[in-house]
């Protein structure tokens, strides 16, 4: 390199002279290439959504109620990390049975819940467990499995905010829907 | 007459010492953990005659720049920037052969410099170069055209190649994040999924907020998504290409499918789905639309994550009575459980390097980040909060994103090196969760 470099400063000189004058010699050696940002995308546009292929359950609320009266409740609780049902739970569902056994024309969406004492997808699967538990109880007490449909919310709809036992014990449930229509 | 002066400029290039004294390799240590932040002096990019462009004159860009540069190295806990307020703004001619008199006075170790040209078919020309302060040793010169929309881009790639040819590792800042904003109260939460860069510009939401949306996952290779939805009340995962706005449905299960998560080659998408009251892991093949059963137990099977090479699965199971953190093969064969100790494990995630896998420690009611080797060895605790869960890796498998949550029920995303050290807070508009941290960009 030595025996070069007396040549080479000459050059750098030159070209450094000439910098203003062309961009182009300054350019380092490598280059890249953005290509264009994408457009922004519509936001839940139809046309970018597939058609629906399930007609959402609408909720009742006066059978809601007529329910709620006859069995003593339309929730039944859990202990944490569990589906078990307890005596208690097993007496609203009971009652909740008996209801829909003698109105057969609505159908039932269960939700099954958790505390927030988990991870996000760990409690989508425990609430559905719970939520399971709840029908196959309805099932074996006489309501058609096809009229009860269940769905897990995991962690994500609270029935209480609240960071202590109250409110997590008041979260670990599911919840019977009187519905009409639903697939 | 261009190829002469060709071989003259890349001559220049290769470093040689005129009687400056050979420097030791100037190199940042990411390993340790111990090293204090090196000094390094980004001061603002010239330009040769300020123009106007779509993204504001170049001598603002030239500024803009460096402010990145800066914040960039700055969150990464390895660098001290000294940024444009400490220097005035270079000459053009000192981007090639700088003063280190000013730079050696402020005790900067290297100089991050460049320049900014408008070019005349409304390109920007970035020019990025590196230097050992002591030793005047040009280390590493690159040279990035953008369109004006994309300048940001020019200065995170620039980061890059800064960050890379002084740590030995390769960067992760020319990258975006994908999350769920939140909002409202905790009994009736607004979650929308979200985009920005790693750095939080250029944010914008992806959906409404119409639908309870979860869990956003970048593929590796296209602008595609993996997310899950509760629209019309069936709670499934959607592939959704952010640059088109298409949306297609992952599957026809008849009951609830999540967790979903792309393999390295992006052909594959393994995601849990529910069935009577447990759930298994299962294979998409994106381009068939076919799904394969992975695992059968009577268990809940979830959070899986490939390995870097594809051959190997790591996720979450409760088959042995609470959920820990089991590793099979691709094919769903030879699972072995690998996290033991107090407490539970979950949401795993391979790092992209294949050394480590970061996932959920959950003792008692707190929630940490933790990472483990493959073979179940070596787990080390990271935070120290309520409820830190749910981590994703930077491209380089250095830094570790996350979710935490206060007693008080406010959502943020933070990020930790995996040292352990350099806990902060990635600034959103709203309250947010569910980071997944994207690929670096071509």
């Amino acid at each position: 390199m030595t025996q070069h470099a007396l040549p080479i400063l000459i050059l750098a000189s030159a070209l450094a002279l000439s910098a203003c004058a062309s961009k182009k010699d300054v350019l380092p050696a490598e280059s890249w290439q953005a290509a264009p940002a994408p457009a922004e995308a519509p936001i839940d546009q139809p046309g970018t959504v597939p058609p629906v292929e399930q007609v959402a359950p609408t909720t009742l609320s006066g059978m809601q109620a007529d329910m709620v009266a006859a069995a003593g409740a339309d929730i039944v609780y859990f202990p944490y990390d569990s589906y078990g049902l307890d005596e208690a739970a097993r007496a609203v569902l009971g009652g909740q049975a008996e209801w829909l056994v003698r109105n057969g024309s609505v159908r039932a969406n269960i939700e099954g819940h958790t505390d927030e004492r988990g991870t996000r997808e760990y409690n989508l699967a425990l609430g559905e467990r719970r939520a399971n538990a709840a029908k196959n109880f309805l099932a074996a007490q006489g309501v058609d499995p096809g009229r009860l449909s269940v769905i897990s919310f995991g962690k994500e709809r609270p029935a209480v905010e609240g960071a202590n036992e109250d409110a997590w014990a008041r979260n670990r449930r599911a919840v019977t829907i009187v519905v009409s229509g639903g697939r | 007459m261009v190829k002469s002066r060709l071989m003259a400029l890349l001559l220049l290039a290769a470093p040689f010492a005129v009687g400056v004294p050979a420097a030791a390799q100037l190199r940042v240590d990411i390993t340790s953990g111990t090293q204090a932040p090196m000094p390094i002096a980004v001061p603002a990019f010239p330009t040769g005659a300020s123009a106007p462009t779509p993204a504001g004159t170049t001598v603002e860009l030239g500024r803009q720049v460096a402010g990145i540069i800066s914040g960039n190295l700055q969150g990464s806990g390895l660098f001290r920037p000294l940024g444009a307020g400490v220097f005035p703004v270079p000459g053009v001619a000192d981007v090639q052969r700088p003063q280190f008199g000013a730079f050696r006075s402020a005790a900067a170790q290297a100089l991050v410099t460049g320049f900014v040209t408008a070019n005349p078919n409304g390109t920007l020309t970035i020019g990025c170069y590196l230097y050992d302060v002591f030793s005047e040793e040009e280390l590493m010169r690159q040279g990035f055209t953008v369109t004006p929309a994309g300048w940001r881009r020019a200065a995170h790639k620039c980061s890059d190649a800064v960050y890379s040819r002084l740590t030995g590792e390769s960067g992760y800042f020319d990258s975006r994040i994908v999350y769920v904003a939140e909002s409202g109260p905790r009994t009736k939460r607004v979650k929308r999924l979200a985009i920005m860069d790693q750095d939080g510009a250029n944010h914008r939401f992806l959906t409404s907020g119409q639908s309870l949306v979860l869990m956003p996952r970048f593929s590796p290779v296209n602008e595609t998504i993996s997310y899950m939805s509760f629209a019309n009340d069936r709670p499934r995962v959607w592939l959704y290409n952010i640059g088109t706005g298409q949306q297609e449905a992952v599957g026809t299960f008849d009951s609830m499918s999540f967790a979903g998560r792309f393999s390295p080659d992006g052909r594959t998408l393994l995601m849990s789905v529910t069935r009577s009251g447990n759930a298994d892991i299962y294979a998409y093949d994106v381009g068939s639309r076919r799904s394969t059963r992975l695992s059968s137990s009577n268990a809940i099977d979830t959070s899986p994550s490939f390995s870097p090479d594809g051959r190997q699965i790591v996720f979450e199971s409760d088959r042995g009575g609470a959920q820990q953190l089991y590793v099979m093969n691709a094919d769903g064969s030879g699972a072995q459980r690998i996290s033991f100790g107090d407490g539970r494990a979950g949401s795993p995630v391979w790092s992209p390097r294949g050394d480590l896998i970061a996932f959920t420690r959950m003792v008692g009611g707190q929630f940490r980040i933790a990472v483990i080797r493959p073979d179940g060895s070596g787990e080390r605790l990271l935070t120290d909060s309520w409820q830190d869960e749910g981590p994703s890796w930077s491209p380089n498998g250095r830094v570790i994103l996350f979710s935490r949550t206060e007693r008080n029920g406010r959502t943020t995303l933070r990020s930790i090196d995996l040292t352990g050290r350099n806990d902060r807070r990635i600034p959103t508009p709203l309250d947010a969760s569910d980071p997944a941290w994207g690929p670096l960009l071509r």
